[in-house]
């Protein structure tokens, strides 16, 4: 069969996919089509005019992503897997969906990411964090900065890697690189006091000396440096500084870059936002766009599906949180924490296999921070319990607790009272329960969500 | 007051498994009995100091390699606190590490601190998931303990070592001979994290009891509403039986 025939036969499966209403077909034509043609991401990508740029991260992937296109489209026509299926067969079926694209603008998964994007060559590539994240699925961290390393030293001279400088794991991959944009923060005031407990790679790579940090700004990411060896922090050319939280609403920082300086208010808070903002703008001016269109993109951003998604129940509003790793549920509680006020909360945890079978996480995650902000939680999801005991030994009174193993009968629950909400979940757990919204006419499907 | 002293062992080091939800536990459990908990970090080049209970996690492969010869000094003193009565609990690499070695697939060894007789190979495939095991521990009755496993390495137990329990869902030491773990007097090891002691409350209890009786206290423990414990032991329990 031609190749043409074959990406006709995938793209009838996506049609088929969408009707029957089951998943809006970004996974499967792709799988298809690459079990008919095992090269089909690189002849696809192959017909992209503009080519293709990749981000890849433990956090932030789709965010990033959606951060980057906000800035680049308009002008270019973009082909996206912005619902998120990140892996080759969904980044083959955005490319069946999107054929009169400029540019392909992919998320990709950590692990997958060295042999897709070996076969799309990106004209840039975002290495934007690792941190430990769903350990029975993805191994050990040092086992994705290995294939990471492998990639960096197979990738072409063409694609310019666009890496954190802050993260030393990240900043030790393709360092001899030519084409190798840097971006980091620049903002001593808006350092952490103290390495949170779940930190990962405090040891040098090169020597295993622990690193000293002049700022730490987030997990493991900061401005840092081996004693021992003498190795350090690259020197970013795009970097945020003056940092403003405004409340859970937005995060003001002046941006800085080779292209000039400029104000960026950014709608949506936490200063691992102002990191994806960061990636996305050096993405973005390594593409061609000039740094007001940078600020513009920026400031009209709106949040992707499941991460600081306002919700209007009808009972109140509810902003739902993706939590899938410590690191990243360690980031959601300092951004909640800006408002000390006790909340209405509600926390999903799965134990499927995207969520990670193993949940001994939820142990690494401070919500003894949250505790003091929680004025009552519905636990829900297949390890309801479990979450509730992990709040139990965080220091929250048993009668501000409540399970409820369905996720129909959590929702109920929460929209029974009045107020304002927040819904922290798992991925599955994030889909599980934007269906149940979706079904009760209060969100738009994921995928058009992302569309 | 009474109070028990925990000796964590290489804490910044040995934490891949969310360790630290076991030092919670037996923290909070003390706490909600009136009984005072001090932990101590014991780092690379420090003493190890009086403790009735030592806890040894699990790190990635290259952070455990990095205390590999540091903990080599503390295998004289542990050894003899442990004959002074004072309790140990390993978990995952730190459970590898109570053993003769670990032997790679290159035939390389890493030594452990031999204060139990095991030894540990690595094996071709990861054995991953939930687990579920019957305990029969000295002086305590028989109890489920469940939880999640995810180790390279197959651990053998020597002649006559007592095994923490018996395999009822999952792999355990080995994948072959339906043991997990070792029990030695106040000596455990496993391979079960998720965390290990919050879920399985009757182990964290039965170990702060010994802590306690090393201090000469021969009481019976405070019972404490475990409602949310067990349901989560419950439900783990139906997950690793699928």
């Amino acid at each position: 069969m031609l190749f043409e025939a074959k990406v006709g036969l995938a793209r009838v499966t996506a049609v088929t996919s969408r009707t029957t209403g089951r998943g809006g077909g970004t996974t499967l034509p792709g799988r298809l089509l690459l079990r008919l043609q095992a090269d089909a991401l690189q002849r696809l990508g192959e017909r992209l005019p503009k080519g293709a740029a990749v981000v890849s991260a433990t956090n932030g992937k789709t965010t990033t992503a959606k951060m980057a296109a906000s800035i680049l489209s308009p002008p270019l026509r973009l082909c996206r897997n912005a619902a998120g299926a990140n892996l080759a067969s969904g980044v083959a079926s955005a490319m069946l969906r999107g054929e009169d694209a400029d540019l392909g603008l992919f998320e990709v998964d950590e692990a997958a990411l060295p042999a897709v994007a070996e076969a799309l060559a990106p004209r840039a590539l975002v290495l934007g964090n690792l941190f430990r994240d769903q350990l029975d699925r993805y191994g050990e961290l040092e086992l994705i900065a290995a294939g990471w390393r492998g990639l960096a030293a197979a990738l072409g001279p063409a694609t310019t890697l666009v890496s954190n400088a802050d993260d030393p794991l990240v900043a030790s991959i393709g360092r001899d690189r030519e084409r190798h944009t840097w971006f980091g923060l620049d903002d001593p005031a808006a350092a952490l006091p103290e390495m949170q407990h779940a930190s990962d790679s405090k040891w040098c790579v090169r020597c295993g000396a622990r690193y000293a940090y002049t700022a730490v700004y987030l997990g493991h990411l900061g401005d840092w440096r081996c004693p021992s060896c003498g190795d350090g922090r690259p020197r970013p050319s795009v970097t945020a500084r003056e940092i403003q939280i405004d409340g859970l609403d937005a995060v003001g920082f002046r941006l800085c870059t080779p292209a000039g300086d400029v104000a960026v208010r950014l709608p949506l808070p936490g200063v691992y936002n102002v990191y994806n903002a960061l990636a996305a703008a050096a993405l973005a001016l390594e593409l061609g766009a000039g740094l007001e269109q940078v600020r513009a993109g920026l400031e009209r951003f709106s949040a992707a599906f499941g991460r600081f998604e306002r919700i209007d129940l009808g009972s109140g509003e509810a902003v739902l949180l993706l939590v899938k790793n410590p690191a990243g549920g360690n980031e959601v509680i300092r951004t909640l924490a800006v408002d000390e006020a006790p909340k209405r909360m509600l926390i999903a945890l799965n134990d499927r296999i995207a969520d990670g079978r193993d949940v001994s996480w939820i142990w690494d995650v401070d919500f003894e921070r949250l505790a003091p902000q929680i004025g009552s939680v519905i636990c829900c999801g297949t390890r309801a319990a479990e979450m509730a005991m992990r709040l139990k030994y965080a220091g929250v009174a048993l009668d501000r607790i409540e399970v409820r193993t369905d996720m129909d009968e959590a929702l109920d629950r929460l929209a029974a009272a009045a107020g304002s909400s927040y819904l922290l979940a798992t991925y599955t757990a994030m889909l599980d329960l934007r269906g149940r919204l979706e079904q009760r006419g209060l969100v738009l499907p994921f995928w058009q969500e992302a569309a | 007051m009474t109070r028990i002293t925990i000796g964590h062992l290489y804490p910044e080091h040995l934490n891949i498994y969310a360790d630290r939800g076991n030092i919670a536990a037996l923290e909070r459990r003390c706490a909600w009995r009136g009984i005072g908990f001090e932990a101590i970090a014991i780092g690379p080049g420090d003493v190890l100091p009086d403790a009735d209970l030592y806890y040894l996690g699990g790190g990635q492969d290259r952070d455990q390699l990095l205390i590999a010869d540091d903990i080599a000094r503390h295998a004289e003193p542990l050894r003899a606190a442990v004959d002074d009565g004072a309790g140990v609990l390993a978990v995952c690499g730190g459970y590898q590490l109570l053993g003769h070695y670990y032997r790679g697939h290159q035939g390389d060894e890493m030594r452990g601190i031999g204060l139990v007789d095991l030894v540990t190979e690595a094996g071709s495939r990861r054995m991953i998931g939930n687990i579920m095991l019957d305990c029969r521990l000295d002086g305590a009755a028989p109890q489920r303990l469940v939880g999640f496993e995810n180790h390279a390495g197959r651990t053998f137990l020597g002649e006559g070592v007592q095994p923490l329990g018996q395999v009822v869902h999952g792999h355990g030491n080995n994948g072959e001979d339906g043991a997990e773990g070792v029990q030695q007097g106040s000596v455990i090891g496993t391979y079960v994290h998720g965390p290990l002691l919050p879920k399985n409350p009757w182990l964290s209890d039965w170990l702060i009891g010994r802590a306690l009786e090393r201090q000469g206290q021969d009481q019976q423990l405070t019972p404490l509403d475990d409602g949310l414990e067990l349901e989560a032991q419950r439900v783990a329990a139906a997950i690793a039986a699928r």
